[in-house]
């Protein structure tokens, strides 16, 4: 990991979007490591589709630059120039275009370092982004966490705050292994909030207990995190409190984190928008049974249904989690 | 719909050439006039998600109208609107389809980026660039061993040809000489980048020679010409003389999807582009060859009463059963 020039800039407080953080993020780390190069599609003259990576093309030059529509050349390039000493960041539009180029991640990327016994190493980090929206069709609808997290030699985050949208985007950007970077559409641009930014580069695998609570443990991330807010406030009138957990960073799990509190709950919810079976959240429930924890209830997973993913709002709204199916969850492990 | 005969001057007799060129441009309003409305619905937030509109590029969609066969099989982008239309699946159940109503083509599951009517022989929109143009080939295959004479058509973008799925089908396509044509609309965008700072050489259709197959550059605004080059590439992949590619350069008169800023236009371009539009492009010959303004006008309004009574049905009907969005996801 190269020295984090963090005497460059001071800390300071701003007011950013989660896609103003994303940015400032990149900002960032293009002044910060001169061997870091930024490129996909759009993302240069246009800033992005989401507008993202706005000015930074006009900032910083040739190492922001756009690419063909080609996810294998993308992808396999930033393999290939990571190897010879850059620190590609590139863009995947939307994480469902990955698929036309999965090889250049599962057996290239992530050979890189095993294979070279730690002597050459590829630090890609890929950013894209992915979620279900209504509209959206079944090919920018999916959550795939899961298929890159089974695939040993990648880190995987997915940032829900837009604090973590800076900082695990640094910290992404000055790890030495690969890392894939999931943000969400759907938060881009909801408001802002305070961002501390130029502050010391973040260690990888925190757990953030976004509330506290005695009675039941939510672990959760992506933008179900605000689902899994919303639930507890719908039980806490009945005195239920609820703690929830979300773990914006998933390759490194902090385990021992989240059984250290499930071991005082003893009830607990694994809530997530992809679909149920092979998702994350059974990973998340096996560590929690191999622990040996006694729990006071079975633990429950929250998920959507095995199922492609419809346009019509009026289908989607019956498959992906919300609020309500979480409270119910919830509910359910209390006597 | 206003019939053709209806819109022509009453007592005029009009040659071949006018006839076809007066229920292209009836075509071509169809779509335009679809468009505009899904534009209006979209703004008004019945319609939700990303669409992108095929306003300018009607030609082709209007050229293929009648050149795909009872076995033929076509296959589009999510800019497909415009190819569901003239491959007869009523503009009711489009729009349902983009409204997410239980009427719509595929009951809401599809939306305007894919949707799919094989009893239209419309095999789809594709969401993934450059999807099609593979699955095109495994069309032309089945064909080989089905007794048809199927041809497939794969219509993709200009930034598509950057994608390796459409390499790899078009060698795939030559080396076993499948019947299959590539249309490749080639509108100078891929959605906010221009394909000539992407591509080594910016005359996409002479790819087709290092594949060895037929590769041409055609004006993608005529749905005559369009229509005469692309019959005969038809004819010649059923008569197994192998693929073709065919780059029909067009102009894409709004944003990629509703919403775009356009940022990336350059001063001027949109005006050009508006003279040689296939409106403006029918209409000359029509005024042309005699026929009346009104009768050009009246063409326009009756697409447009057209498409404003099949948003009116589609509107009234019910939203998608949310009952059966696990149904149909296994035999
Ligand atoms: C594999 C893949 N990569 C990227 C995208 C995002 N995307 C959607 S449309 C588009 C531009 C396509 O341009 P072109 O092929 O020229 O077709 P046009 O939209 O101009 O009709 C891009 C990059 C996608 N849908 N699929």
């Amino acid at each position: 990991m190269p020295d984090a020039a963090v005497d460059t800039i001071a800390a300071e407080q701003v007011q950013l979007t989660y896609a103003g953080a994303v940015n400032a993020a990149l900002e960032r780390c293009l002044t910060e490591l001169p061997e870091t190069l930024l490129y996909g599609e759009d993302i240069a003259k246009p800033g992005g589709v989401f507008g993202v990576t706005r000015g930074l093309r006009k900032k910083f030059g040739d190492r922001v630059f756009d690419t063909p529509i080609s996810e294998s050349a993308i992808l396999g390039s930033a393999v290939g120039a990571a190897m010879l000493g850059r620190r590609p960041i590139v863009e995947i539009m939307w994480l469902d275009f990955s698929f036309v180029a999965f090889d250049q991640i599962v057996n290239q990327l992530s050979n890189v370092r095993y294979l070279n016994e730690g002597k050459l190493q590829a630090p890609v980090v890929i950013r894209t982004q992915q979620g279900s929206q209504p509209g959206a069709c079944a090919q920018h609808s999916q959550s795939m966490e899961a298929l890159f997290l089974h695939i040993p030699g990648i880190r995987v985050c997915m940032p829900w705050s837009a604090q973590d949208a800076y900082d695990l985007l640094v910290a992404s950007v000055y790890a030495d292994d690969p890392v894939l970077v999931i943000e969400n559409r759907n938060l881009y641009n909801t408001g802002k909030q305070p961002v501390e930014i130029g502050g010391p580069v973040q260690r990888l695998g925190q757990v953030r207990e976004r509330r506290s609570g005695t009675d039941v443990t939510v672990v959760t991330w992506g933008a179900m995190t605000r689902c899994a807010l919303e639930a507890a406030e719908l039980v806490a009138p009945d005195g239920v409190s609820v703690e929830v957990l979300e773990t914006p960073w998933l390759n490194p799990l902090d385990t021992e984190t989240i059984l250290e509190h499930i071991g005082q709950t003893r009830r607990v919810v694994v809530a997530h928008e992809a679909n149920l079976t092979g998702g994350f959240g059974a990973e998340v429930v096996a560590r929690i049974a191999e622990s040996g924890i006694s729990l006071a209830a079975p633990p429950k997973r929250v998920g959507t249904p095995d199922t492609r993913i419809p346009a019509a709002p009026s289908l989607l709204d019956a498959l992906i989690p919300d609020a309500d199916r979480i409270s119910a969850t919830i509910r359910s492990l209390l006597p | 719909m206003t019939s053709v005969e209806n819109s022509v001057d009453v007592g005029a007799t009009l040659d071949a050439d006018t006839t076809q060129d007066l229920e292209d441009l009836n075509d071509v309003w169809l779509i335009r006039a679809f468009e505009e409305k899904v534009r209006e619905l979209r703004v008004a937030g019945d319609v939700v998600g990303s669409v992108h509109l095929c306003i300018g590029q009607e030609a082709t969609p209007v050229a293929i109208k009648r050149l795909v066969g009872p076995d033929d099989a076509l296959f589009v982008t999510y800019r497909g609107h415009g190819y569901g239309l003239m491959r007869g699946i009523s503009p009711t159940s489009m729009f349902a389809e983009l409204l997410g109503r239980a009427t719509g083509i595929n009951s809401g599951r599809g939306g305007s980026a894919y949707f799919i009517a094989p009893e239209h022989r419309f095999f789809g929109e594709n969401s993934i660039v450059g999807a099609g143009a593979p699955i095109a080939c495994g069309a032309a295959l089945a064909g080989r061993f089905d007794g048809t004479d199927r041809v497939a058509i794969t219509v993709f973008g200009d930034g598509a040809m950057n994608q390796g799925s459409v390499h790899e089908a078009m060698n795939f396509a030559a080396a076993m000489k499948l019947p299959v044509v590539f249309l490749c609309e080639n509108n100078s965008y891929s959605e906010m980048t221009p394909i000539a700072d992407m591509v080594g050489d910016p005359n996409l259709f002479r790819r087709a020679a290092s594949y060895g197959m037929v590769g041409e550059r055609i004006d993608g605004n005529d749905p005559t010409t369009l229509r005469e080059r692309i019959s005969q590439a038809i004819a010649a992949a059923r008569e197994g003389g192998g693929p073709t590619l065919l780059e029909l350069m067009t102009a894409r008169l709004v944003g990629h999807y509703i919403g775009d800023a356009e940022q990336y236009r350059i001063p001027g371009e949109l005006d050009r582009a508006q003279e040689t539009e296939p409106v403006a492009v029918l209409s000359r010959r029509l005024i042309a060859a005699g026929c009346s303004r009104e009768t050009l006008d009246d063409v326009e309004t009756g697409a447009r009463e057209e498409v404003e009574s099949a948003a009116a049905t589609a509107l009234g009907a019910p939203l998608a059963d949310p009952a059966t969005a696990k149904d149909h996801v296994y035999a």
